[in-house]
């Protein structure tokens, strides 16, 4: 076991603890760079795929993993992502200023409607989400002289200064471009965490009374969350139109809405790994269910809802049995193998918290 | 006669989405949870009493396989309090929220395998015919969802108000420390309005399955029901029989006024607007507490 012995504060915020984690993530950055001349397309695309869900995660898991506001109209921002980049990139700009410009006008657009729906919380503002994400695959059809409605975009070409990046053509550049807009995206929300910003999110989702007895302003606090959140999902959305080529109205449903938000309590809430990790699970169930099939001698038969049905069991049955998440589990085995001999089960058993209602207030 | 036809169409649905949203309300005033899954759960009741009294499945008649069925979603709704959400306990709003939307997956998904994904109708004896009042075209069904609805609405009303275990569901929502201390099985009051939940989930899907067919996905109903629930009110029970009746009117008056692309969102709509400006609902539960 490694013991950290901090001899000044900034050994509490440093990106990575010890010169052994950062080893780690170096080499894992160079096994994920290195990928595309071990893996065959198919793979590679499947992993390209992983990449653009886990950005998309690590967006949700802002808001709902850092600042407590579970949000289920996230696909909605995807959508708005992903068309304006499109929409920006026919109009003649580059990609490389077409797709932080989406990112930005998400954010925006996340701000403002985060406004009012700042002033809700719990279930009211999981319904308004519910609400703003079946609204967005109406808004798309009647906006069609834009949006093209019903029938739908295509993702054009992407250039970097010569370079043409496209999805089934250069699997490998596309891949290296997702994965350097995860890295940097990953260390963004890292270094978030790190900022006073970061730390007024978590105290906003431990208590709003604490956060704002040590002076935090709760309402603007959540509209920067929902802000930066959206930004992040919608970079993640414009990633995933160009990962599907082409998209329309019903690309980003609610049900893609609620596959993000149970992938990142899969993942484990309120941990980058966790978006990560769920991002795998959602990457891979349908190819691990077809092969399932495959298995049984049903192969050809399309069971429809077998896909959600089981990811629906997978997430109660963490939601019940390990509340944090793969990366919850993950960090348990670590710990108990680095504390071995001295690990205990009661060591991670929840503090007991019983229910007042928030009615009367 | 127009506008009178509408209106009528409308309450009958209405009513439908307020029985869902009853449901809610019911789990959200005993437990301040909100299940998610409950128009999935209207489904399966719907699809309880099919399989019991259609020919094609088991054939039993329906006034005894209506019981049958809405005793079933009861135990159901126990059981699923019992095995599932008691180990909840303690845990946040959210895991709930997200656990009963897998909830609802998973129940679509087995509805959808034991029952196929084939619109199917009821063999009910509601659905007998139609009657001519005066050119306003009433269904025998629309009037049984009107009077079965504003009937249970009453009693459930009665029930909370009155009885002493209804009064008991409220303590236990409004806190559970200090209900324990006055000797309220908290566990099991939140186990039996789950059961009562279900139950009203029963009677919602066999008068919605009495007036067409249902699929598995039948359920994404009970988004209008959040609806008619967040527009009453979450928590009081006449407020969601009156954003059910407000969601149900709303619809087909869109349908016939508005452009085409711009009715399907007027319910949502009004439920953003009614969110951003009245939070809590035309009946609002939340009252500060005075100091």
């Amino acid at each position: 076991m490694r013991i950290h012995f901090k001899t000044s504060y900034d050994h509490d915020i440093r990106l990575f603890p010890d010169w052994w984690s950062f080893l780690v993530y170096a080499a894992l950055v160079a096994v994920a760079v290195a990928l595309p001349w071990i893996m065959d397309d198919f793979y590679l695309g499947e992993v390209t795929n992983v990449l653009i869900w886990a950005i998309a995660g690590l967006g949700l898991m802002l808001l709902t993993g850092q600042t407590g506001q579970a949000s289920l109209g996230h696909a909605a921002f995807l959508a708005l992502g992903c068309y304006s980049c499109v929409i920006f990139m026919e109009q003649g700009l580059p990609f490389l200023i077409a797709f932080p410009l989406s990112g930005i006008l998400t954010g925006i657009v996340g701000t403002l409607i985060a406004i009012p729906a700042i002033r809700m919380h719990g279930i009211y503002l999981a319904i308004a989400t519910i609400a703003l994400s079946i609204l967005a695959d109406d808004v798309i059809v009647l906006m069609a002289p834009i949006t093209d409605g019903v029938s739908g975009k295509f993702a054009p070409m992407i250039t970097i200064f010569g370079i043409e990046i496209e999805r089934w053509t250069t699997p490998d550049r596309f891949y290296w471009l997702v994965l350097a807009i995860t890295i940097l995206c990953t260390l963004a929300y890292r270094n978030i965490l790190r900022s006073p910003l970061g730390r007024a999110f978590a105290a906003v989702r431990d208590s709003e009374v604490s956060a704002t007895a040590m002076g935090i302003h709760i309402a603007r606090t959540k509209a920067m969350a929902f802000g930066i959140s959206c930004a992040i999902t919608g970079l993640g959305g414009a990633l995933m139109g160009f990962y599907a080529g082409a998209f329309n109205n019903e690309t980003f449903s609610l049900v893609i809405s609620i596959t993000l938000l149970m992938m990142i309590v899969i993942g484990g809430l309120g941990s980058i790994h966790g978006a990560f990790f769920g991002a795998v699970v959602v990457a891979f169930l349908p190819q691990a269910l077809s092969m399932g099939k495959d298995l049984i001698g049903g192969g050809s038969v399309a069971i429809p809802g077998l896909e959600t049905g089981v990811f629906g069991a997978i997430l109660i049955l963490f939601i019940l049995f390990e509340p944090m998440g793969i990366y919850g589990r993950w960090m348990k085995i670590r710990i108990w193998f680095e504390l071995f001999p001295f690990a205990r089960k009661d060591m991670f058993k929840r503090q007991k918290s019983y229910l007042k209602t928030e009615r009367l207030r | 006669m127009d506008v009178l036809q509408l209106l009528v169409s409308g309450l009958a649905n209405g009513c439908v989405y307020g029985l869902i949203a009853l449901g809610f309300v019911l789990i959200y005033k005993a437990t301040e949870q909100v299940n998610f899954a409950q128009g999935d759960f209207m489904m399966l009741g719907a699809f309880i009493t099919l399989g019991l009294t259609n020919a094609h499945y088991l054939g039993l008649p329906f006034w005894l396989a209506a019981p049958l069925a809405i005793c079933i979603m009861a135990v159901l709704g126990y059981l699923l309090d019992y095995f599932v959400l008691r180990h909840l306990f303690g845990q946040s709003q959210t895991a709930v929220v997200i656990l009963t939307i897998a909830l609802g997956f998973v129940i679509r998904f087995v509805a959808g395998a034991i029952w196929s994904h084939e619109p199917q109708t009821l063999e009910s004896p509601l659905a007998i015919g139609d009657f001519n009042v005066g050119g306003v075209v009433l269904g025998m069904a629309d009037i049984a969802v009107i009077v079965v609805t504003v009937l249970m609405t009453f009693f459930l009303y009665q029930f909370f108000q009155r009885t002493k275990l209804g009064l008991a569901m409220q303590a236990a929502s409004q806190n559970q420390m200090a209900a324990y201390f006055m000797g309220i099985p908290v566990k099991r009051v939140q186990g039996m309005i789950w059961g009562l939940s279900g139950a009203v989930a029963a009677v919602a899907g066999i008068l919605f399955a009495s007036k067409g067919a249902i699929d598995p996905n039948a359920g994404l109903l009970g988004i209008k029901a959040f609806a008619a629930a967040v527009i009453g009110g979450f928590g009081s029970l006449p407020g969601a029989l009156l954003g059910g009746l407000i969601v149900g009117v709303i619809e087909p008056f869109a349908a016939r006024y508005l452009a085409a692309g711009y009715s399907q969102i007027a319910p949502y709509a009004l439920l953003l607007f009614v969110l951003v400006f009245r939070p809590h609902g035309l009946f609002a539960q939340v009252r500060t507490k005075k100091v």
